[in-house]
């Protein structure tokens, strides 16, 4: 008797640790999710790509979260406007000075993964004599296009869109964990590039700011 | 409710189905007229809307799906239609005194964030003071959605309804209240547009004068009429000129479609001796009253906008990726989804102004029991202009910033049900298609119910109105004339092919103070439509697509300051350019082409302005 009632306390008392458990896992899963996360899901496909050092890198997790990142699109073999974006961001880059690598990233993805590899963007990027912080982007042309289109590289009319000299001209810039996004054209002044994308700096000068 | 996520899991798989099928035409290198052979292409270059093809495709639910990039646009959740009263806006109300007393050199040392000086804050000595905040307030814009993280002037949304006279110039403190977390979208940094005001640069709300939380920025509005410091006008300006409807909103560079978007937007009211707010004096148009209670206001200001709620939180979202434009599925009228109104049987004096950010509508009133029945009303102004006369009409085209007043006399639907339909087919932001809907098949907005009892009516038949104030002439000879293409170069907005200085200091135009100009304003495109808005000064149209103006009816013949760019469109306007010297934006108001870099600079200065043709 005295057995069976333990058995019943300890069996209540396992229910009441499991219905708690339970109570959690549902107030976890209905937690609402924050503006934050949910730009996260609809803007920023986490796919894998490899930077010009040959680096396996997740979209999202390495090189957006916590983060303030200016995002291009070029290609190498690019007869239009590529070379003098690149040129004009390596002034930008200068500008930014040590802060590039430290919290200000910036990512060039190629339109052309299938004939930018690592090694073709790696010499390309010696070529222009890119510093730290700034990478050079490919994968799988399934994700590179993924992501053009969440990002909004796009034009409306299939044949302008499929031309891909039409979506090099463009910057975007954001700060990830204020939700903070825009864009610029890529040809502005190096300087008013700064100027544009001191606009989505932390607040106060604080790294991370009040959020 | 299993009904409708079985509609939108349809909806959904339909897209991702219309995404894919796009995907392949791409990925098979088609041409533009293999694509136009197959039919798969319109001749303005859009997919056709077919379903499976085009996201833009109606899906069963009849609803036009928000489009928002190739084949991922998201949609609301379901809400309930006409479930919620109409809400009038709230009348600002004045303060006695301001502290620290407003000075014409910015109060740096105060947190002023102002950089310019007043410079006719003596000769249109402010009479009358505010005091408005912009900050967070949490808002239920339908009863099923969660409230809503928004930032309102004075926590408003639309913002409080300055009610205002010519010959009262006023000072309006702004105080950048806003916080540092933006919920998803949004700048913090503010400076606040009044459009069109008649107001000098430095409180005009320049894009690059803005500032920030914990800033504030006195505002000052003479309440002038054009011509009041001109050579060409007697003294007092041009009563030709006077402007009856407008509206605030903030221009934050790069930020205005995000910020406004989020609830910076509200209206300002301009009465005269003539359109006097009384309809037993003046024009006889019918009274504003108290601006509050259904049984003394009869001109009722009216802002349309349309949103995109998560379907997952329930909470307002903008696609700050989408540089073509943002659609919403949502349709608000005063901060509320699809309200209620009800009405008494007599003349309403109705402001309309489309908020933005990319739709165009074209609105008809429908009686959803005879779809068949053509409902007239009078048109009495364009964009704040009173027209010659009024004009009767059974819809109005309205795009992004344009507002029309008109009059409706609903005594002939006494215990009937009207609604506010949008008749104007748009699929993607970059503009309508041009395809008007059959009645009933469009997005209705407002329900009217004619129900509350009879009342007196003093306002006077607009049928029988012969003139307003008449309109200046536009004979006078151009000092130069000007051509501004919009087009888009580069994967990027552009005006002349060159883009928006982030620091405003390119000035692409400077016009000599008292001079004419003609401006030849141009979209080459099929493919898209602007609103290309001119602060400060109205123009009148020379010709649109070569033909006068008078050609195509009373309406385009009005004073406007947006030029409706519909595709491949040529106008020729007439301006005149004085009273304070300056600088001012031209810009595309879809205000996301306006934020991707379509928008100069233009000044108005002493002496010879420039002779450049091409700014």
């Amino acid at each position: 008797m005295r057995n069976m009632h333990k058995k019943t306390l300890a069996g209540l008392l396992l229910g009441v640790v499991l219905l708690v458990g339970v109570a959690a896992a549902q107030t976890e899963t209905k937690r609402v999710k924050t503006p934050r996360e949910r730009l996260a899901e609809r803007s920023f496909p986490n796919v894998t790509l490899t930077t010009h050092d040959g680096k396996k890198v997740k979209f999202y997790d390495d090189l957006l979260k916590d983060k303030i990142v200016i995002i291009n699109f070029m290609y190498v073999k690019c007869d239009g406007k590529c070379p003098g974006t690149t040129a004009n961001l390596v002034q930008v880059q200068k500008l930014l000075g040590d802060r590039v690598g430290k919290d200000i990233f910036i990512y060039s993805i190629t339109l052309k993964p299938e004939e930018d590899t690592p090694r073709t963007l790696a010499a390309y990027a010696k070529a222009y004599k890119v510093g730290p912080g700034w990478k050079f982007l490919t994968g799988d042309p399934k994700d590179i296009e993924l992501l053009r289109q969440k990002l909004g590289f796009i034009d409306r009319d299939p044949v302008r869109d499929a031309d891909k000299s039409n979506h090099i001209g463009m910057l975007r810039w954001g700060n990830e964990p204020h939700t903070l996004w825009a864009g610029c054209p890529a040809s502005l002044a190096p300087n008013k590039i700064v100027k544009e994308i001191s606009l989505v700096d932390w607040p106060d000068a604080r790294r991370g700011g009040d959020r | 409710m299993a009904n409708v996520s079985k509609i939108n899991r349809r909806a959904e798989k339909l897209k991702q189905q219309a995404a894919r099928n796009r995907r392949e035409i791409v990925a098979a290198g088609l041409s533009r007229r293999d694509m136009l052979r197959m039919g798969l292409l319109t001749g303005a270059g859009l997919l056709v809307p077919m379903s499976g093809l085009s996201v833009r495709a109606r899906s069963s639910a009849g609803s036009l799906l928000f489009d928002s990039g190739p084949g991922s646009g998201p949609s609301s959740p379901p809400t309930t239609p006409f479930v919620q009263p109409f809400v009038r806006m709230t009348v600002k109300q004045p303060v006695a005194t301001l502290s620290p007393t407003p000075t014409a050199v910015p109060n740096t040392a105060a947190g002023e964030g102002r950089t310019i000086s007043h410079q006719a804050f003596s000769q249109f000595a402010p009479v009358k003071f505010y005091e408005v905040e912009q900050r967070l307030a949490n808002i239920i814009t339908h009863p099923e959605l969660p409230a809503q993280p928004l930032w309102g002037f004075d926590g408003l949304v639309p913002g409080p309804l300055y009610v205002e006279r010519y010959g009262r110039p006023v000072l309006v403190r702004n105080h950048n209240n806003l916080p540092a977390n933006n919920g998803g979208f949004g700048k913090n940094f503010v400076t606040t547009h009044l459009h069109n005001g008649h107001t000098p640069s430095e409180s005009d709300g320049n894009p690059c004068d803005n500032f920030r939380p914990g800033q504030f920025y006195d505002q000052h509005y003479p309440n002038v009429l054009a011509g009041v410091n001109s050579t060409h006008q007697d003294v007092g300006g041009d009563i030709q000129e006077s402007m009856s409807t407008l509206w605030y909103h903030d221009h934050m560079h790069d930020f205005t479609s995000q910020n406004v978007y989020k609830g910076l937007a509200g209206m300002y009211l301009l009465f005269n001796d003539h359109d006097t707010g009384d309809e037993t004096t003046g024009f006889h148009l019918p009274s504003f009253g108290d601006g509050a209670s259904d049984d003394s206001n009869f001109d009722v200001p009216m802002v349309f906008s349309d949103h995109l709620y998560d379907s997952e939180t329930g909470l307002q979202i903008f696609d700050t990726f989408n540089f073509d434009g943002v659609l919403g599925d949502r349709f608000l009228v005063n901060g509320k989804v699809q309200p209620v109104m009800h009405v008494h049987p007599r003349r309403y004096r109705f402001r309309w102004l489309d908020a933005g950010p990319s739709r165009f509508y074209q609105f008809f009133f429908t009686d959803k029991t005879n779809l068949n029945q053509r409902i007239k009303f009078h048109q009495i102004s364009t964009d704040g202009n009173l027209l010659e006369r009024p004009v009767e009409v059974e819809s109005i085209r309205i795009s992004v910033a344009e507002r029309a007043d008109l009059i409706i006399d609903f005594s002939k639907y006494a215990g009937k049900t009207l609604y506010i339909e949008n008749r104007l087919e748009q699929v993607d932001g970059r503009g309508p298609t041009g395809k008007v809907l059959a009645a009933g098949q469009g997005n209705l907005i407002l329900k009217i119910v004619v129900d509350l009892p009879p009342i007196a009516d003093n306002s006077v038949d607009p049928a029988t109105i012969t003139s307003f104030y008449g309109l200046p002439s536009k004979t006078a000879t151009p000092r130069i004339t000007r051509t501004f293409n919009f087009d888009r170069s580069n994967g990027l907005w552009s005006i002349n092919g060159r883009s928006m200085d982030p620091e405003c200091q390119e000035v692409r135009a400077r016009i000599s103070k008292n001079s004419v100009e003609h401006w030849v304003v141009t979209n080459s495109s099929g493919g898209w439509q602007h609103p290309a808005h001119i602060h400060f000064e109205e123009f009148q149209f020379l010709s649109v697509n070569g033909a006068p103006p008078a050609s195509t009816g009373l309406v385009l013949n009005g004073r406007k300051d947006v030029i409706r760019l519909e595709h491949n469109m040529q106008t020729k306007v007439f301006f005149r350019f004085r009273d304070f010297v300056g600088r001012y934006p031209f810009h595309c108001h879809n205000v996301v082409h306006e934020d991707h870099a379509m928008m100069l600079i233009w000044e108005i200065v002493e002496g010879d302005g420039d002779n450049i043709r091409n700014p």
